[in-house]
């Protein structure tokens, strides 16, 4: 038990002193995290705003189809992501393996049916006589669904801050396509899970904790999102 | 051609008819109200008119262009028109920008767009409210701010979907008051769906009838109001005493009509022989103790069967052979201490009964 406080002393130190290592990896995987994010958000809540709107056949199924994909295990869409960039996979020539870029393209993977199928619920949510009201003051489709996605704009804004969440927090990808490269592709998940490993407690713990702050920070967020509605 | 021409349209939703063979022509700078129990299909028909939905069969023509084509023209028409729901939504945003919206969606310049939204917010008496979050008013406040953001587009058709069905009296003959000088000034076009009679009467130069998807009856509000052509637009209008007779007799315009218990005495066209309903508003029966030698040409024995007082008048409701309704003033009721079960002579004239036939 003692090394155990021991360690969680000495990540404090880690934490207080801004050590070089601790701070270089919490940057990295915020911006590695946050460009996944932000690339996801941009091509999903109009894909889903598209789904919501337009009519067409499979659109249930699609639904479906992409609701299912929110547990997608993260190992999986590293196995894919591998497959495909890999030296001699198809898309191997622009040798993009153990790069932050390849960790990125994973994440917008894994967390694009989060984002498109909560913006599907957000929208659906949104009372239809929004919608009515937008149309008979003479808005166009393009003007509707701007409103519609205005409406839900807290609603959206918590789909991207949970795929961000889940984006951050993962491990699996980060290790099969980024390497876990120090000075490179590290993030907090993999040096947690690597430093562990190597016995250096006090720098697993720090970077945990510092996780942990970030998910902290992410859910005090959403409630005082939630709490304006 | 009128302003607005509807041509037997129907309107389906899951295999059910919501609207059946509806034809309607309304002209321009006049007021229309289509009156209806709940359920008749009056919103339907005005989400059609505003090119929300498009009708299942049918054509509908505005000013003159056939709208049931091309999305383009749709939209083009929809901007020439406004609706204000029946239970009026904001966007959550303020008051302000609530009205800016739909001026920003007509293509309107920001100058313009700013003048529009600040006089309107002035006649309606809500410039104190934008920067009001709209989320935050009250039921009355929202019907304000959906009425200002609808007349601030400057339409030339306004359709209005129960407009004060929600509200206090109060608030709702505030509501109609300015709401009716904004129509009255700009010679707009209204049509407006309502299930309270009185409303329909008071604001409306046609009103339509929509019973179970049909438009069972079109004309001046007067005539509605005292000519019902079938059972459903008469008991509507109010027409609470409808009871089932056959002609037994015809002079001239006066035909004597066997009901249950006895003959009534009434003007109609109807000939002898034919089934007809027979039609008495309450307020038209009046009631006396003693068998009164009037001009009415109808006077009947009956026993009270209920009273009912509300605020200053009174409904009786008597048996005399067949159920009939008065009204009568709280006082008279009272003078009269009517009480179940004390007779009362009913009398009413024959020009104030409503012949119907009967099919």
């Amino acid at each position: 038990m003692s090394e155990f406080w021991q360690g969680f002393a000495k990540a404090f130190e880690l934490i207080v002193t801004l050590d070089p290592e601790v701070v270089e990896i919490t940057i990295r995987t915020l911006v590695i995290s946050l460009s996944s994010c932000f690339l996801a958000a941009i091509i999903c809540v109009p894909l889903g705003s598209l789904i919501h709107f337009k009519q067409f056949w499979g659109k249930r199924l699609l639904i479906n189809f992409v609701q299912t994909f929110y547990s997608i295990p993260t190992v999986v869409v590293g196995l894919v992501v591998f497959v495909l960039f890999s030296g001699t996979g198809p898309l191997g020539v622009f040798k993009l393996m153990y790069t932050p870029a390849i960790m990125v393209l994973g994440q917008v993977i894994l967390i694009s049916p989060i984002v498109t199928g909560l913006v599907i619920s957000a929208l659906s949510n949104v009372d239809k006589n929004i919608t009515d009201t937008a149309r008979s003051l003479g808005a166009n489709g393009w003007q509707t669904m701007l409103v519609t996605i205005k409406d839900a704009r807290f609603a959206v804004i918590a789909a991207v801050t949970l795929s961000f969440g889940r984006a951050i927090s993962e491990v699996g990808l980060a290790l099969m396509v980024g390497g876990n490269i120090r000075g490179f592709t590290r993030v907090l998940t993999t040096a947690i899970s690597l430093e562990t490993a190597k016995g250096d407690i006090e720098l697993s713990i720090a970077l945990g904790i510092i996780l942990i702050v970030i998910a902290l920070i992410i859910n005090l967020g959403l409630n005082r999102l939630q709490q304006r509605r | 051609m009128a302003f607005i021409e509807i041509k037997n349209v129907y309107q389906k939703r899951d295999g059910r008819d919501i609207l059946k063979n509806v034809n309607l022509s309304i002209d321009r700078a006049k007021v229309f109200a289509l009156i209806g129990p709940t359920g008749a299909g009056k919103t339907t028909l005005l989400r059609l008119i505003d090119m929300l939905d498009k009708p299942s069969a049918g054509r509908f023509l505005f000013d003159g262009i056939d709208v049931t084509s091309s999305d383009g023209a749709r939209l083009a028409a929809r901007r020439r028109l406004a609706f204000v729901l029946q239970k009026p939504v904001v966007f959550n945003t303020s008051v302000y920008d609530n009205i800016i919206y739909g001026l920003r969606w007509h293509g309107l310049d920001g100058q313009r767009v700013r003048e529009k939204a600040d006089a309107i917010l002035e006649t309606v008496g809500m410039t104190a409210y934008r920067k009001r979050y709209a989320r935050t008013l009250s039921g009355g406040e929202v019907q304000r701010v959906a009425f200002a953001r609808a007349l601030a587009t400057s339409p030339e058709v306004l359709l209005l979907d129960e407009p004060t069905a929600n509200l206090d009296p109060l608030s709702a003959s505030k509501i109609e008051d300015l709401v009716w000088g904004i129509v009255k000034r700009d010679a707009i076009t209204v049509i407006m769906a309502t299930h309270d009679m009185s409303q329909g009467q008071r604001l409306a130069d046609r009103i339509g009838v929509l019973v179970n998807g049909e438009m069972v009856q079109t004309g001046g509000a007067r005539e509605i109001f005292t000519s019902p052509n079938s059972q459903e637009v008469a008991l509507f209008v109010g027409m609470e005493n409808i009871i089932d007779g056959v002609i037994s007799a015809c002079e001239k315009e006066l035909a004597v009509i066997s009901v249950d218990g006895g003959t009534v005495e009434a003007v109609t066209s109807c000939s002898a022989g034919e089934k007809v309903h027979v039609g008495i508003r309450p307020e038209d029966v009046t009631l006396s103790l003693s068998s009164l030698s009037s001009s009415a040409r109808n006077c009947l024995v009956g026993m009270v069967n209920y009273t009912v007082y509300d605020g200053p008048l009174c409904r009786v409701g008597l048996d005399c052979g067949f159920p009939l309704v008065s009204l009568v003033t709280r006082k008279s009721a009272e003078e009269m201490d009517l009480q179940k079960g004390k007779k009362v002579y009913a009398t009413f004239k024959a020009v104030a009964i409503h012949v119907i036939r009967r099919h």
